[in-house]
């Protein structure tokens, strides 16, 4: 696209795809603003501790 | 009097009903958000369209590759399905031919993800989108 580039490294690229895609999963999965915001929080704290979580996982595997 | 009116109302409503729940999730995939933005949820129309499109956009700038309908193989296929929910972020990538990828860069498959996690979005929107035009959610 353009001269447009942007490159994000490994967890800035995870932590944006976990502030969006949270958004939208509270607002298509509930059904008052405040269930959307806490479901929303959620899904980023569940993505975002997975990516952690996998990243230890794979630190302990590897040795 | 009134009771005519009543019923002009009650047979009028159906049909702007089934009327709302074609035309919402055609504009909803066509423009991310748009679906909720048409009913009056305002906040979270734009709030779709803010994640969806910059999700995507965010995809093309990381160098990521756009799929075509004759991709060949089963993965290119599911990756063209994911692509399409984009809607008119898809066609304005196809027609300017951007999205050609960039196998030189690791992140550059992240932006061919994230393009494709954009459209997958844009699918729930719509679904979401549906069930407000039918009343199944307020």
């Amino acid at each position: 696209m353009g001269a447009v580039t942007i490159t994000l490294n490994h967890f800035s690229a995870a932590l944006v795809f976990a502030i969006f895609a949270s958004i939208v999963f509270g607002i298509t999965h509930r059904e008052t603003t405040r269930e959307m915001i806490r479901y929303g929080l959620y899904c980023f704290a569940m993505f975002v501790g997975g990516v952690i979580v996998a990243g230890w996982a794979m630190w302990v595997l590897r040795r | 009097m009134a009771n005519s009116t009543a019923e002009k109302a009650k047979v009028a409503q159906p049909e702007s009903v089934s009327m709302m729940a074609v035309l919402a999730p055609a504009i909803g995939w066509l423009i991310p958000g748009a679906g909720h933005i048409i009913q009056k949820r305002w906040i979270r129309g734009a709030l779709l369209f803010i994640s969806i499109v910059t999700l995507f956009l965010l995809g093309l700038a990381m160098q990521g590759r756009i799929y075509h309908a004759n991709g060949g193989d089963i993965l290119d296929m599911l990756g063209f399905v994911g692509d399409l929910g984009a809607g008119a972020l898809y066609i304005l990538t196809l027609a300017n031919d951007w999205g050609q990828g960039a196998i030189a860069f690791a992140t550059a498959d992240y932006g061919t993800k994230f393009m494709i996690v954009a459209g997958l979005l844009n699918f729930i929107a719509v679904a979401d989108a549906y069930h407000i035009a039918i009343g199944k959610k307020q």
